[in-house]
């Protein structure tokens, strides 16, 4: 299991109870734990909905997934009366390259989970909570399944919860190893038994979501935030972070610094110096080359771009995004060509195949940068690197498609230069390797 | 819903709010380009091929997930979109393999045609293209992965569209594979299958050529045929079928059926009969010539002439010696309507006899009399399509009537129709059924009975009785209910049903029967009791100008009997054989003279004197009406040298055996030319056809070989027949009421003779026994996974 690590500029709000046992129910208990719920619940049945969400519009919190929607407003968007049952979904997939912030909370903090999916089923009038996590994360299911086990245990799920007369089920679910599933509606697809693909938009899940039934799906550090924010108050939280952008988050710190882990900072927290100050600096005292600040599918910052506040509107101005605050740190040795593929193969291999640019985009991406890399390329392939994710952005299907040309198009611009001098220098000396040879003849 | 308006390149459109913008495109004369839309079935937006800009959304839009909104301004050909399509197809080029010049779908191809528009004809790619070798999925489908551009229109098709689910997706990403329900580590022979009902609706769809037909594959180019759209020959359904012709040494060669233009009353279905089951048209075993039987039993092939004057000879002197009493007819349910209807005036008028009937496969004879008198009761099969609610009682139009099954299934999943079934046997359409009821073994009889009032016979038709009166109740309640009939009811069971039925506001009927002209049989008076459209022999003033023999002759059976008692002097047989469906013992027809016009040396032309060799309904003109009462023209596409129609051989016979063939075909300027001076019989008739021909802007037929002569005849007389020349001229279906005239026989006068074919989805009668698709089906059949694995259901027959 990782270390914690910790640094004195952070706000702990989420990760307050990192490090405390807080996966037992009744530490997690004698750390505030089950009273957002309660309060919640205090408010009586009429009143309880519009103050939770209330609640969660005034913090200005903002999807922790990647794609930064508002959280409340996405809660409020859910129908008051449904002939089909509602439900609350919590997105534990996290599959991101560079994102491992779930992880920790499902591991230290269980129960913030399960305690914000009652929240936000009281806040919708839903009866029944997924806990969906990543298939790949099965060795943390038992300790999401225990902590649901001793809620049950202790009478806080199931019927009638904290005497309100509501009843409240969770159930736990892990995927089969597939990155698109993250994707909301390819997570409902999955859940439901089906191959993981993304459905059609609109109807959006607030409306027909999970079995036909309006449904809020959230990511899983999105809902720990929930239980937080009921007991301090919206507007206190929304106070620690940026404009617009609530609160604090956890940031995923990696690759070449001193310090690597996972921190909670707060929003619009200055990206430099989290690279700098928080993760201890690049390692080994090397230069810093290049930043990929928010996940894989963020667009790639140079080491002179990085001088920029960590919330969702810096950064897209800054031309790339916050995404899941998994930032990855490259110091000089890194090849960008090496990055590039190795970033492409992974969406290669993820793309679940629906719609053409993404399926056969992804795939010509990658065998020509494999071409590349192994010095089979030409100054050519650089320009039909580029022309293939331009012609990936914004006509696929889901984001994927764009979450894997948003990195090359990043790559292949600002890196272009070390694209052809590392074929024009692969080209001196050794010698071409032939297209069979690379992938395999048949393929 | 209520129209909005909206721009599309700057043109003002309207739609019903809610309409597809790319439907809504089309339908204004603006073609959307889409791989995998394909309308009725689910949305996919997968392909991104009909993406348009949409004023105030920031990204491209696919037009077939976008319904119209008012005010809505859209281009759907700009610089940007034009590239964003030619993108893809680079895309999708990347990994086809460009054998264009071998492959079935080149010139039938739309990647081939948006390739042409598009222009994406250059490639930035080093890489070998990824490839797998082509999979024999059955007989007749065949998969060719390198050529799929995955839009999963097969895999919607085969599981929204027929209920089947036999295709699906495997692997995920670039290693997609459209895979079959039976894996290559199941099957017997280690090689992946499909178990299905192989109607090749999945080759149909897609737009490639991915899946290509066992039948056709490689044959030939699609520029290379004629293709001729005619009925299908197997079913009572009457689906249009689209066959691809190429000329031979000796003939046309029909060398592939397919729904080309979609145009027809089977809308976008076609099942693997309409598709691949006309190669019993090419089979080797084929009758070329005229076989007549010498003295020591063999047969001998004659010249026509030969054998025509030796027909006419021994039907003139075996009428003359024993009476037209002492000959008997039987006619086909595979004929066209003209061909019957000669076949029962020749019969009546030239034969002299009443002794005429046809393999029946429902009681169209009650059916007739059970809503005699009764306007807009009758179903066509578009009704099927758009009915609110459906009532099948009996019969399995899965197996039985495949185009009705589809239209049903489409009503349900697209239209919400309510469907309603009640039978002995757990049939496939239960699963789309609202409420489905469980018959008792026979209990038809007593299920129209307890609909008719009678409580008592609730017992007999059901075990659960509360089901039963639940279902009773919940159909009663229903409006505008469609009841679709097996032909499990007949007689007065069949008059019950219909007679509840008839209580209920705005319900039709229909019942289903077993072959392409079923229903024009029957219709065409090829019955021993009645003259065409149900009419009375005696007593009728319709056909006064018939001369018919009064009395009743003998049915089907009575035929043969009277050949086991030598009282059968001859036997005519047209298109049928009688001695397989009947189980006729070959013995009692030793002192008949056999005449046999025939494809193939059935049963029943082994034991002929003489056997004619006969085109087949794919190789002749004419008009077939499908178990609904659809009306359709059926034309010429194959041709096979040393065959004649039917039709042609009935008149040549007629012909030589000194018949007046003015009084039998009305043709020529000569029926004109009495004027009814002369006072005859004979004079009158030809008269008052010529009065009818002025009447309607018609003129006498040239020919006495030009069944439009007889479609004349048939127009005039035959009630329910009146039909709209420019409709079935322009191969448009157009439903007939059903003949109503004055009193009919009385209903149960004569004995059940409806004996239902019970053809499987690989079987035709006779006819489909030569026809090797169908025995390589059934072949394909026996080859199943010895476990349970996704067994389709068949019928309990």
């Amino acid at each position: 299991m990782p270390t914690l690590v910790s640094h004195p500029d952070e706000v702990r709000v989420l990760s307050r109870r990192f490090g405390q046992g807080a996966a037992n129910i009744d530490k997690y208990i004698e750390l505030d734990g089950y009273k957002a719920v309660q309060n919640a619940i205090a408010q009586g049945p009429e009143k309880m909905a519009g103050w939770i969400i209330d609640v969660m519009k005034a913090s200005g919190l903002r999807g922790r997934g990647g794609a930064g929607f508002p959280t409340g407003m996405k809660w409020s968007f859910v129908p008051k009366t449904s002939e089909k049952p509602k439900y609350v979904l919590v997105n534990g997939d996290e599959s991101e390259p560079g994102t491992c912030k779930d992880h920790v909370i499902f591991l230290e903090d269980p129960h913030a989970v399960i305690e914000g999916t009652m929240i936000a089923g009281l806040a919708i009038g839903s009866k029944l909570g997924f806990i969906y996590l990543r298939g790949e994360y099965r060795y943390l299911l038992k300790i999401v399944e225990k902590a649901v086990a001793d809620a049950y245990a202790k009478g806080f799920l199931g019927k009638n919860i904290f005497g309100s007369g509501i009843d409240f089920d969770v159930i736990t679910q892990t995927g089969a190893g597939a990155y698109e599933v993250g994707e909301e509606s390819a997570l409902m697809e999955s859940l439901e038994g089906k191959r993981g693909v993304p459905r059609i938009k609109p109807p959006f899940p607030a409306v027909v979501g999970l079995y036909g039934g309006p449904t809020v799906i959230n990511n899983a550090e999105t809902i720990a935030s929930a239980p937080h924010i009921l007991l301090m108050g919206g507007e206190a939280y929304a106070k620690l972070g940026s404009e617009r952008n609530g609160g604090t988050r956890l940031f995923g710190i990696s690759g070449h610094v001193e310090r690597p882990g996972v921190y909670e900072l707060p929003m619009g927290y200055n990206l430099k110096r989290a690279i700098y100050e928080v993760a201890g600096g690049i390692k080994d005292g090397k230069k810093l080359k290049a930043v990929v600040p928010g996940g894989a599918s963020c667009p790639v910052l140079t080491a002179d771009e990085i001088d920029v506040g960590l919330d969702f509107d810096q950064m897209g101005k800054a031309g790339t995004m916050l995404g899941s605050g998994g930032i990855v740190v490259l110091d000089e040795t890194v090849s960008i060509v090496e990055f590039a593929l190795r970033t492409i193969s992974f969406y290669q291999h993820e793309s679940c195949g629906w719609c053409i640019p993404c399926r056969e985009g992804t795939d010509w991406i990658k065998k020509t940068l494999t071409r590349v890399y192994n010095g089979g390329g030409s100054k050519k392939d650089v320009d039909n690197v580029q022309y293939l994710a331009e012609n990936m952005m914004g006509r696929t299907f889901c984001p994927l498609g764009d979450a894997a040309a948003m990195p090359t198009l990043g790559f292949v611009k600002k890196f272009r230069k070390e694209f052809e001098d590392y074929i024009a220098g692969q080209k001196a000396g050794t010698p071409i390797i032939t297209v069979e040879q690379l992938v395999g003849a048949g393929h | 819903m209520a129209d909005v308006k909206f721009i599309v390149d700057g043109k003002q459109l309207t739609a019903p709010a809610g309409t597809l913008l790319i439907d809504a495109c089309k339908s204004s004369g603006i073609e959307i380009p889409a791989f995998c839309y394909y309308p009725g079935l689910s949305l996919q937006a997968a392909c991104r091929m009909c993406v348009v800009r949409i004023e105030k959304m920031p990204k491209l839009q696919t037009a077939c997930t976008t319904p119209v909104t008012e005010g809505m301004v859209v281009a759907t050909e700009t610089p940007e979109i034009a590239q964003a399509r030619k993108a893809t197809l680079q895309l999708l080029l990347g990994n086809h393999p460009l054998d264009c010049p071998v492959c079935d779908a080149g010139g039938e191809c739309e990647l081939q045609d948006m390739t042409f528009k598009y222009g994406a004809a250059d490639s930035f790619y080093a890489e070998p293209k990824n490839h797998r070798e082509e999979q024999k999925w059955s007989p007749v489908v065949y998969f060719d992965r390198p050529r799929c551009i995955l839009c999963y229109r097969c895999v919607r098709m085969c599981g929204e569209g027929m209920d089947v689910f036999a295709l699906g997706i495997q692997n995920r990403g670039s290693s997609s594979v459209i895979a079959p329900n039976i894996p290559a580590e199941l099957s017997p022979d280690h090689l992946a299958h499909v178990d299905c009902e192989q109607c090749g609706m999945c080759i149909d769809a897609c737009p490639v050529g991915a899946l290509t037909s066992g039948t056709y594959r490689y044959k030939t180019r699609p520029w290379e045929m004629n293709h001729v759209g005619t009925v299908c020959t197997h079913c009572g359904d009457g689906c249009k079928t689209t066959l691809g012709v190429r000329s031979t040494s000796d003939g046309s060669e029909i060398v592939r059926g397919d729904n080309r233009d979609k145009s027809g009353i089977n809308g976008d279905f076609l099942c693997n009969k309409g598709r691949y089951a006309f190669d019993f048209a090419n089979n080797e075993n084929r009758i070329t010539q005229p076989l007549v039987r010498q003295p020591n039993g063999e047969l001998k092939p004659v010249s026509w002439e030969v054998a025509l004057d030796y027909v006419g000879k021994e039907l003139r002197q075996r009428r003359d010696a024993r009476g037209g009493k002492s000959i008997g007819v039987i006619g086909s349910n595979r004929i066209t309507n003209e061909e019957a209807y000669l076949l029962q005036k020749f019969a009546r008028t030239v034969l002299g006899t009443n002794n005429i009937d046809h393999h029946r496969t429902a009681d169209y004879v009650s059916f007739a009399q059970a809503l005699a008198g009764q306007k807009d009761r009758t179903a066509s099969l578009r009704d099927t399509l758009t009915a609110p609610a459906i009532l099948i009682v009996g019969g399995d139009p899965t197996i039985q009537a495949p185009g009705t099954a589809w239209n049903i299934r489409t009503n349900v999943r697209n239209n919400r129709g309510r469907l309603y079934v009640a039978n002995s046997a757990e049939i496939k359409l239960r699963r789309q059924a609202k409420s489905f009821l469980r018959l008792a073994p026979f209990g038809y009889s007593a299920f129209a009975s307890y609909l008719a009032g009678n409580a008592a016979s609730a017992s007999e038709a059901a075990t659960d009785i509360n089901a039963l009166s639940t279902f009773r109740d919940t159909i009663k309640a229903e409006e505008k209910l469609l009841i679709l009939i097996g032909s499990e009811l007949r007689g007065q069971d069949l008059k019950a049903l219909i007679d509840f039925g008839l209580t209920i506001p705005g319900a039709k009927f229909a019942l289903i029967s077993d072959y392409a002209n079923s229903r024009g049989a029957a219709d065409m008076g090829l019955l021993p009791d009645m003259l065409p459209g149900y009419t009375p022999l005696a007593g009728n003033t319709t056909f006064a100008e018939y001369d018919t023999p009064s009395a009743p002759g003998l049915d089907l059976l009575e035929i043969f009997e009277a050949a086991g008692k030598g009282e059968l002097s001859a036997l005519y047989v047209v298109g049928s054989n009688p001695v397989t469906r009947y189980g006729i013992d070959p013995e009692s027809l030793k002192d008949t003279f056999v005449v046999v016009q025939e494809m193939f040396l059935t049963e029943t032309a082994a034991l002929a004197d003489v056997i004619l060799p006969a085109a087949n309904l794919y190789e002749k003109s004419g008009s077939v009406t499908n178990s609904y009462g659809d009306l359709q023209l059926v034309k010429k596409a194959g041709d096979r040298a040393g065959v004649r129609s039917d039709f042609e051989m009935i008149v040549r016979i007629a012909d030589k055996m000194g018949a007046n063939m003015q009084a039998l075909v009305p043709f020529g300027k000569g029926t004109r030319a009495d004027m009814g001076q002369s006072r005859g019989a004979q004079s009158g008739e030809a008269d008052r056809h010529s009065v009818w021909l002025t009447a309607n802007n018609l003129e006498p037929k040239l020919s006495p070989f030009d069944p439009f002569a007889i479609l004349d005849e048939i127009q005039r007389l035959v009630p329910g027949y009146n039909l709209l020349r420019l409709q079935l001229l322009s191969g448009n279906d157009q439903h007939l009421q059903p003949a109503a005239p004055a009193p009919l026989v009385q209903v149960g006068s004569r004995r059940d003779l409806v004996l239902p074919a019970n053809d499987s989805l690989f079987t035709s009668g006779t006819l489909g026994r030569y026809s090797t698709m169908l025995s390589d089906l059934q072949h394909n059949e026996s080859l199943r996974p010895p476990t349970g694995l996704t067994q389709i259901e068949t019928a309990a027959d």
